[in-house]
């Protein structure tokens, strides 16, 4: 084993090594001594690797790149740190950290609820609306017509639908 | 700054006057939601969290359901009054520590407030006094709903409702129901209750959640998780979990009755004449008593009405309100004694106790 191996939550070097298999996973963990006795390792019972992660994703996975959300710019650390994520684009970037977590704390890792169905064919159709406004601009650009007249037109529908939404009377 | 607000005399949980039923004393529902390209409140910046603030509030005004509602700018409110809104629920210790840009709407009738810049952009919840989740959810889902029409909600299709925290997730719905469990705690069953609930992915908490104690025998339970199930199934669940603690309450109750009869009416008894001729009371004292005359309206020895009236003063007892009824700093010892005079004048208009009415019953 390597020497002076750190503690994954308080930095102090590491006395106790921890291998468990999850999910079909390795997972290993170094901890200092209290720590160990705080998170309950040192009860061979009552412990499981399992909870101490989900209650703490702070447990590095071994061999783990560094992730960087070009978004808000959070880290792995900040993650492991708060359990928080910094927006809505982490949850793409940090998924493989998030993943184990969510089979721990719910009853199921896919949503099955409520969908903002008016909000997303908004959202939708607002990128719709840009792509058509970006395709418009270009086919002017290059001086083709007949595929603007044709953008023209498609943005109008959009655009009309959408007064519909806002004002239904 | 909240004065009209407080002083409100149809306040769902402070004034409820009918609808104060045993057991179950309120249902509060929230939901986490957060806009679409802004970081989450923690991560974002003063100028982010302003302009996630005003377009919120701006948008909330415009709802029927907000009608006559307040906007509060937590910055502008004092301490004083940030305990007050705690203590009735309408908005968490979190949101009290929150940095500029945090604010709070309220609606007139204190049945709604949308929190924003806590944890997450919004954190709405609708509240009602007694056991009322399939309504509850209705109208707060109607809300979530009209508010969708005009804020885009960060959203995915495999994780549903993105929230700053993953416990969050999904839903985003913690369905939190208040209750008054003295039969458990005084037979000595809480303990296996709080295990055995526990294993269904269900919390037990204090009044005030999180770390708080339950003194007065009340005791929030709700929903853990929030993700793989959808909303109706979530609150089926825990409705099946309440009332199966509903029966074990009052079966707890009877038999205790019936073991320790002299004992029970003794304590009650001693509650009532307590709280009728106090001079000094401290808040948890305050409360444990008022515990034992609730119990007493739900045996029938006080009349049916008076029910809402114990629950309005387990609020009013808290140390802020008492505080901000005093309309003044008040020392804490002075505050024992303006407590313990505001108890004494409301139990002189309540009738005695009717303890033959308890045997009527059996």
């Amino acid at each position: 084993m390597a020497k002076n191996l750190k503690c994954s939550i308080c930095d102090q070097e590491a006395t106790v090594h921890l291998t468990q298999i999850v999910n079909n996973k390795i997972h290993k963990v170094d901890l200092c001594e209290s720590c160990a006795q705080k998170k309950g390792v040192t009860d061979p019972e009552g412990f499981s690797l399992a909870d101490l992660m989900s209650k703490t994703p702070l447990a590095p996975v071994l061999g783990e790149a560094k992730l960087v959300c070009q978004s808000c710019g959070q880290e792995s650390a900040d993650f492991r740190r708060t359990g928080r994520l910094g927006c809505s684009v982490c949850y793409q970037v940090f998924r493989s950290l998030v993943f184990p977590a969510l089979e721990e704390m719910h009853a199921g890792t896919v949503h099955k609820g409520k969908v903002p169905t008016v909000g997303l064919s908004r959202q939708s159709s607002q990128i719709q609306l840009k792509n058509l406004l970006d395709s418009l601009a270009r086919a002017v650009a290059e001086e083709a017509f007949e595929d603007a007249a044709k953008f023209r037109d498609q943005i109008k529908v959009i655009k009309e639908a959408e007064e519909l939404e806002v004002s239904p009377k | 700054m909240i004065e009209s607000l407080i002083n409100y005399e149809r306040a769902e949980l402070a004034q409820a006057v009918k609808k104060a039923a045993p057991v179950v004393l309120s249902t509060r529902i929230r939901l986490a939601r957060n806009l679409v390209g802004q970081p989450f409140p923690e991560r974002a910046d003063v100028l982010q969290r302003r302009d996630v603030l005003t377009r919120c509030a701006d948008q909330l005004s415009a709802l029927p359901q907000m009608n006559k509602g307040s906007f509060f700018d937590i910055a502008d409110l004092s301490v004083l009054e940030k305990q007050v809104l705690v203590e009735r629920h309408l908005i968490s210790r979190e949101l009290c520590d929150g940095e500029a840009g945090t604010g709070v709407y309220i609606n007139k009738g204190q049945t709604c407030s949308v929190m924003i810049n806590e944890e997450d952009h919004l954190r709405i919840q609708f509240l009602k006094a007694g056991f009322n989740l399939k309504s509850v959810w209705k109208l707060i889902d109607t809300f979530d709903s009209e508010l969708e029409k005009t804020i885009d909600m960060a959203f995915s299709e495999d994780f549903g409702y993105l929230t700053a925290c993953p416990t969050n997730l999904g839903t985003g719905l913690r369905a939190s129901v208040m209750m008054h469990l003295p039969g458990l705690v005084i037979s000595g069953q809480m303990e296996r209750v709080i295990r055995a609930v526990r294993q269904l992915g269900i919390t037990v908490r204090g009044l005030f959640g999180e770390g708080s104690d339950a003194s007065g025998h009340i005791f929030q339970i709700s929903n853990q998780q929030t993700l793989g199930e959808s909303e109706s199934d979530i609150l089926e669940s825990l409705a099946n979990v309440l009332k199966t603690v509903i029966d074990h309450e009052l079966n707890a109750r009877f038999k205790y009755l019936e073991e320790n009869r002299a004992k029970l009416l003794d304590q009650i008894g001693r509650a009532f004449g307590v709280l009728k001729n106090t001079h000094v009371i401290a808040s948890d004292e305050a409360l444990n008593l008022l515990s034992f005359i609730r119990l007493a309206v739900d045996f029938g020895m006080l009349p049916e009405a008076n029910r809402a009236d114990v629950d309005r003063l387990v609020i009013e007892s808290q140390p802020g309100h008492v505080q901000f009824a005093a309309q003044e700093g008040i020392a804490p010892e002075a505050r024992d004694i303006a407590r313990a005079d505001k108890l004494r004048q409301e139990f002189l208009n309540l009738p005695a106790l009717a303890f033959d009415k308890l045997e009527e019953q059996e």
